[in-house]
């Protein structure tokens, strides 16, 4: 079996293996699979609306991607694209509800702040792990709570003891007439073509840049890059800053396009967690990141219909969802069957 | 004859690549059997499939005369090979006996039996003269104890064949002498022994016969005792090789490198470079002659930018570079082979190419206002991989895919490419053949023809003694003594090396242990 081939199988024997094992769990808990599959389908592309609302879901899952793939590929674990993606919304928001200006200054403007916001955040882990080796993945965990909690009372200050800001003005809205009537009037707004672009921004930095031959030399072996010259503290820096700009854009696909405002939060969004696993099927490249994040927008999106159109509870949707992605995530050993396998064959002959 | 293995005519290929085309090797009960080949040449290969890590397209493997199929390195096992690998596979935090039981614990009543395996240990131990203590923790041990461990957990396993990988490439002289006494003490309780190296001397010493591979191919089997260290070199290579190396008087003319009261620490404080003053001229090559851990990596470190230096002065053409960053020294015209290649010199999941450019990825042409032009880097590797004898797939393979000479080559290609005026060179041979170890000793000789200063560091005497110009020796952080090796014995060296410098040249400011 050509590499080729096996490239393309095995992603498409994933999908099915994980669907096959989900149908099993529906069947044993008493539920229609094929009930269940259709409310999945439907769900994700039934028509325009939903097909726009999942691409809409998509967005943010594209930034908070990017975010964790980013920093993978500069050898840092950013598990904090969490805290990062919600001081993005806050600032968004407060932005846009704070002044108003003419749309070509006032958008650019709230979209600047969040990645600004997301990139501090991601600077304080990354300055701690420069100067004195603290592990990013502690700091970032943390900066996830001093994230949600701050913001939390930044919002109460803001909306005067309320627990949401007021809606964001139309001139910093990421919302487009255009997108909505082709959508049957879904929440799909221009924010997926940014984040469709932060995709080409970040394979141009890997890959074109002489930002990037460090970054990928540091994240692969600091003690060389030390050696070649590099300032391996700087790029470590640099790489949180960037990564924590993108999870402060995938904030600003809520706070101007989705929502339009931002309210206080009990927990996290979840979003930017879901990032690594995004991160990690698209094997931290940009390309594969779209692959991620449209499988876990579209699955996360389409499981919604489950429990109305096919009457399965949340609980068993959720299992099901997990058991699919987990499939696609275990790639590496549906290859090695399919290799095993051709290579069985090959020997019977 | 009884043949214990067998591996005949194994053809493995990777993809286009032929690493192993048509290869015969017959190990005989109870005989020290060489496998001699060049870096690269497919030595670890061939061993892999004989241990089942690899599946050949073509050839048999018979043991004890049998057709067998060693799909996987527990069937090896099975058979009762054994592999002592040339980069141990040791959890360093665990006991000997921890380590030897991995993969197979003995339970009692469903708790690991360390006692019993322990005692099992030192029994072993004892009948083949390892001198191992079972409780040892693996990273309080020396590197010599560590390769025995290896070898006691193969026998631990039951092997009748061992198979010893590259075995003395880490060893200091006192140890490889103790491994080839283990050695024929395996021989002597009824084991067989395939050796992989590349060091002639050791063949010369140990096997009784030795199969030579050049290239992938097998170029075939001689009685050790009916050849000698040219023709094996030559059989290797497919040349003659010369071992001294050829070179014509040096004449040095104005400092290039500076080294004055350098005082250089470890990260626990402690003095590791004590008043060091150093000097290389252009057209010399200098030698530092030392036992490992005498300050040498530390003195290159501080030279280089890439450890702070405690004080005193580092000077390049009347410059002081002392505590500067290493981009800034590299610019002041200072090449560098850096010791330890996999940890500083490579990074080794780019491709070679990205390797090749490591120094100079960050100017034109291949950078211009941050932008990369890899097309300008696979032109460069290209260049290097040709004029440097690279053997590589091309400048997009892996660094990590080279075999260790390779490797060295494309790091001394792109350190001399760029022309310095001081080239370092730390143990820039270590774990290499002879035709490559001669390639980069003409290398370095050229170097300072063309008017460059040549610091060398090296563990191997031979080395310094035929390549450098001036000999420097290096004892406890301190040079001992400057000497010129035409007017040196090894024995001398050997002395100064120990701290024994000569009293009446030095006042007895070295005290004699």
């Amino acid at each position: 079996m050509s590499n080729r081939v096996t490239n393309l199988l095995v992603p498409i024997v994933s999908v099915v293996l994980g669907l096959i094992v989900g149908a099993i769990i529906m069947l044993v808990s008493g539920y229609s699979p094929i009930e269940g599959y259709a409310a999945l389908w439907n769900g994700i592309f039934g028509d325009l609306y939903t097909i726009g609302e999942t691409l809409r879901q998509i967005t943010p899952y594209l930034l908070a991607g990017l975010a964790v793939a980013f920093a993978f590929r500069s050898g840092l674990f950013n598990i904090g694209v969490e805290g990062q993606l919600i001081v993005g919304w806050f600032a968004a928001a407060y932005v846009g509800v704070a002044v108003e200006l003419p749309k070509i200054i006032h958008l650019p403007l709230a979209i600047l702040a969040a990645a600004v916001a997301g990139a501090l955040w991601g600077f304080v882990p990354g300055l701690l792990k420069a100067k004195f080796r603290v592990h990013e993945v502690i700091v970032t965990i943390m900066m996830n709570y001093i994230a949600l909690h701050v913001t939390n009372a930044l919002i109460k200050t803001v909306s005067e003891g309320g627990d949401r800001t007021e809606r964001i003005f139309a001139s910093a809205s990421l919302r487009s007439e255009f997108l909505e009537n082709l959508t049957e009037f879904s929440r799909l707004h221009l924010g997926l073509l940014l984040a469709l672009i932060m995709v080409g921004v970040m394979w141009l930095i890997l890959e074109k840049t002489t930002l990037g031959f460090e970054l990928k030399a540091v994240g692969f072996n600091q003690n060389a890059s030390e050696y070649a010259g590099m300032n391996v503290n700087k790029n470590i820096i640099l790489a949180m800053v960037i990564s924590g700009a993108f999870a402060g854009l995938a904030g600003a696909m809520e706070a101007l396009g989705t929502f339009e405002y931002v309210s206080s939060k009990g927990g996290f969004t979840g979003i930017g967690f879901d990032g690594i696993a995004v991160a990690l099927l698209g094997m931290n490249t940009p390309l594969g990141v779209v692959f991620g994040a449209t499988l876990f927008g579209s699955l996360k999106y389409g499981a919604l219909n489950m429990p109305n159109a096919a009457g399965i509870p949340i609980e068993i949707v959720e299992i099901v969802i997990a058991v699919i992605i987990f499939f696609v995530a275990s790639g590496y050993i549906i290859r090695l069957l399919l290799l095993r396998a051709a290579g069985k064959k090959k020997e019977a002959k | 004859m009884e043949y214990v293995i067998e591996m005949l005519n194994i053809r493995k290929e990777f993809g286009n690549f032929v690493a192993n085309d048509d290869i015969t090797l017959q190990l005989e009960k109870g005989e020290i059997h060489a496998l001699l080949g060049e870096n690269g040449a497919g030595k670890s290969t061939l061993m892999n499939v004989l241990f089942g890590l690899y599946q050949p397209e073509g050839g048999e493997i018979r043991v004890r005369g049998k057709k067998v199929d060693i799909s996987n390195p527990n069937v090896a096992n099975d058979l009762g090979i054994g592999m002592v690998h040339q980069h141990f596979m040791l959890v360093e935090n665990f006991s000997v006996t921890e380590n030897i039981i991995l993969g197979s614990e003995p339970t009692k009543m469903g708790v690991t039996n360390k006692k019993d395996a322990a005692k099992k240990v030192a029994e072993l131990s004892e009948q083949y003269g390892l001198n191992v203590d079972p409780y040892a923790i693996i990273e309080d041990i020396s590197v010599g104890m560590q390769q025995r461990v290896e070898i006691l957990k193969t026998l631990y396993r039951g092997a009748e064949i061992l198979i010893f990988d590259e075995p003395t490439a880490s060893l200091t002289p006192q140890e490889i002498t103790e491994l080839i006494q283990i050695m024929k003490r395996l021989i002597a309780e009824g084991k067989s022994i395939i050796l992989i190296t590349h060091k002639l001397k050791e063949i010369m010493d140990v096997s009784d016969r030795v199969t030579v591979i050049r290239k992938g191919q097998g170029i075939g089997t001689v009685t050790t005792s009916e050849t000698n260290p040219n023709d094996l070199a030559a059989l290797m290579v497919g040349r003659q090789v010369t071992f001294k190396t050829e070179k014509g008087p040096a004449y040095p003319t104005e400092e290039t490198l500076t080294v004055q009261d350098l005082v250089v620490e470890d990260y626990r404080g402690i003095a590791k470079v004590k008043n060091l003053n150093l000097t290389v001229r252009k057209g010399e090559i200098v030698g530092i002659a030392g036992i490992d851990g005498n300050g040498q990596s530390e003195l290159i470190e501080a030279i280089t930018g890439l450890r702070k230096v405690k004080s005193g002065k580092v000077l390049i053409h009347g410059k002081d570079v002392t505590g500067m960053k290493p981009r800034k020294v590299t610019e002041s015209g200072v090449g560098h082979i850096p010791q330890d290649r996999h940890k500083h010199g490579l990074v080794l999941d780019f491709p070679i190419g990205h390797n090749i450019a490591l120094q100079t990825y960050y100017q034109a042409p291949i950078s211009k206002s941050g932008i990369m032009d890899y097309n300008k880097i696979t032109e460069k590797a290209q260049q290097i991989i040709k004029d440097y004898d690279v053997r590589t797939q091309g400048p997009h393979e892996p660094a990590r895919a080279l075999s260790g000479g390779n490797q060295q080559k494309a790091i001394i290609g792109r350190e001399v490419d760029r022309n310095p005026d001081l080239l370092i060179a730390a143990l820039p041979t270590r774990g290499l053949d002879v035709g490559a170890i001669e390639f980069i000793h003409s290398r370095l000789i050229e170097q300072r023809d063309n008017g460059k200063a040549v610091l060398l560091i090296s563990f191997e005497l031979d080395e310094v003694m035929n390549v450098s110009d001036r000999i420097a020796v290096i004892h406890d952080g301190e040079i001992v003594d400057v000497v010129i090796p035409e007017e040196t014995t090894e024995q001398q060296l050997g002395l100064l090396m120990a701290g024994h410098a000569e009293k009446d040249k030095k006042g007895g400011k070295h005290s004699v242990e």
